[in-house]
């Protein structure tokens, strides 16, 4: 698939000497829903900022479609859409105005007709007379995705799309990133919301201090850097466990009624088997058995620490 | 090619602002000026004699009209860049296919256009105050656009660098009044002692002064080719200035 942005060599020093990125490379695919995730300070916003043409970049490049993002700039922000973090909007201004407003900046002569489908789609409609300050959080972030979305974008940034807002909403605001993607819009989106990622990407890119530690197919993620984990119910409670088990790291849980197994799934020998073996051999009555996928907030979690 | 629509969308979101605060827009300083006109025109300035010519109440509608146009000129415009950096909307405008120029004509050109309505509006309120006469209306005009855009450059400078509500403040209140007040607004040049007269000629507020008093009543202090030269070298000293800032990253970009 056709790449619609492609990072090289991004780096990002600001005038305090804060190294924000170091030596970024990405290449993000049309049509996808690319996840960056990260701890608040990893990153994130620097890197969709510079891609956006809000923060300048210290050295590398960025193309969008092919275009330059400082040379072709005027090409390339045409076709960005950006949802930014905080709920940056005049307080004092009517919904429908201001939506528009984003359009004209833009380039794009006035479309009435656009701008109703598009805050009836974001069921904002009724609020078009509202000025912001009278709008529910929830309802600004919507106001934040109809102004990003006035000039009829190809790539849409999302910057902390569900950063305060309730569950019911963020389900809804997934639907429309869903939606958006099937009509052709490609979307990348940070978080650090883990559940986010997994529910909706195709792809996770985990960044960290500034560094890209891995991208890859969130279901891919989980199979290949996941371990599993084998949970024993025990029939009698034990104080500690045999000898003869001492090899296979096993953990005591829930005042010794259960026993946990780690264990890569991939590998041709799990040890199970064996460890089954072991404990029948050990006299150890066992009740019942199940598995464990670790998440992929699990692998992030490892990721993070190991740098 | 330009990004006409984004001129265009920039200018008229400044102008709707003038209209959701006309009352801190157009009355505030109509109200302040007239009663300029009041005091020291019609009240005070019945028991003075004439000045160069004209009654005191006509010889200091140029000053206060100028005073007016600088406050608000550099007000409007630092302003109109301020707030969007401070609610941080300012994103839409950085991330926007615009370039710098278009950026700066939408928003210099906004708050020009509303101290040019301002300084009409004054112009229209002096006359029911005191006798007006414009011997060079032409030249009156020009030099209230290229002041009004002058100094709407110079507040979006002062908008760009302004961290906080209180540096926006500064210059207009604390520079730019005094400046005028001291520039001959209320009187000539040659009334003040011989020192103060020399000090006057590095007021640069004077020269702006005696220029729009000499398209009125074709007489003033200080040549009007000065006065002139004068306005355009601080119109390019604040294009440079703004460039400047600009090639740096509008103080927002890094």
């Amino acid at each position: 698939m056709k790449n619609i942005v492609s990072i090289k060599n991004l780096s990002k020093t600001y005038d305090n000497n804060f190294q924000a990125l170091k030596d970024i490379n990405l290449d993000i695919k049309k049509d996808e829903i690319i996840a960056l995730l990260g701890p608040n300070g990893a990153g994130k916003t620097t890197l969709i900022s510079i891609i956006c043409g809000i923060v300048i970049p210290t050295s590398g490049s960025v193309s969008v479609d092919d275009f330059d993002i400082i040379k072709d700039y005027r090409k390339t922000r045409s076709q960005i859409g950006l949802v930014p973090q905080e709920l940056t909007l005049e307080q004092f201004e009517f919904v429908f105005n201001n939506v528009s407003y984003t359009r004209g900046l833009y380039g794009k002569p006035p479309d009435p007709s656009l701008i109703e489908k598009i805050l009836k789609d974001l069921s904002l409609w009724d609020k078009r007379n509202s000025r912001i300050n009278e709008l529910s959080g929830g309802m600004k972030r919507r106001v934040l995705i109809a102004k990003a979305l006035s000039h009829e974008p190809s790539v849409l940034f999302l910057d902390e799309p569900s950063a305060g807002v309730d569950v019911e909403l963020r389900q809804e605001m997934w639907e429309v990133i869903k939606d958006l993607r099937n009509s052709g819009v490609t979307i990348i989106l940070t978080t650090h919301y883990i559940e986010e990622a997994e529910a909706i990407a195709d792809r996770v890119a985990v960044i960290n201090k500034g560094e890209l530690l891995i991208v890859d197919n969130t279901s891919d993620l989980v199979q290949s850097m996941g371990q599993k984990t084998l949970i024993i119910d025990l029939h009698d409670a034990v104080d500690s466990l045999p000898t003869k088990l001492d090899n296979y790291n096993l953990k005591v849980l829930n005042n010794g009624l259960s026993v946990s197994y780690d264990y890569d799934s991939k590998s041709k020998q799990t040890g199970i088997t064996s460890l089954l073996q072991d404990m029948k051999e050990s006299g150890l009555k066992l009740k019942d058995i199940n598995t464990e996928q670790s998440s992929l907030e699990n692998i992030f979690v490892e990721l993070v620490r190991e740098k | 090619m330009m990004n006409f629509y984004a001129i265009r969308a920039i200018y008229l979101h400044e102008m709707d602002r003038m209209r959701r605060t006309i009352g801190q827009s157009i009355l505030s300083p109509v109200i302040s000026t007239s009663l300029y006109f009041i005091v020291f025109g019609s009240v005070i300035g019945g028991m003075i004699p004439e000045l160069d010519g004209v009654s005191y109440g006509s010889f200091i509608v140029p000053g206060l009209l100028m005073l007016t146009l600088l406050t608000q000129s550099i007000s409007n415009s630092a302003f109109g860049i301020f707030f969007p950096k401070f609610t941080g909307s300012v994103y839409e405008v950085l991330a926007a296919p615009i370039s710098s120029l278009e950026i700066i004509i939408g928003f210099v050109g906004a708050s020009a256009s509303k101290s040019l309505i301002v300084g009409i509006i004054i112009l229209i309120t002096a006359s029911f105050f005191v006798e007006l006469e414009i011997q060079y209306p032409f030249l009156m005009f020009f030099l209230l656009v290229l002041t009004c855009l002058t100094f709407s450059l110079f507040g979006f400078l002062i908008g760009l660098l302004s961290n906080n509500f209180e540096q926006l403040q500064v210059v207009p209140l604390i520079i730019i009044t005094p400046l005028v007040f001291l520039g001959g607004s209320l009187y000539t040049i040659e009334m003040l002692p011989e020192f103060w007269q020399k000090v006057s000629y590095f007021n640069p507020v004077v020269y702006l002064i005696n220029g729009m008093r000499w398209s009125f009543y074709g007489s003033s202090d200080i040549s009007i080719l000065i006065s002139v030269l004068s306005l355009v070298a601080f119109l390019l000293a604040c294009i440079i200035g703004v460039a400047i800032v600009i090639s740096k990253g509008y103080g927002v970009k890094n």
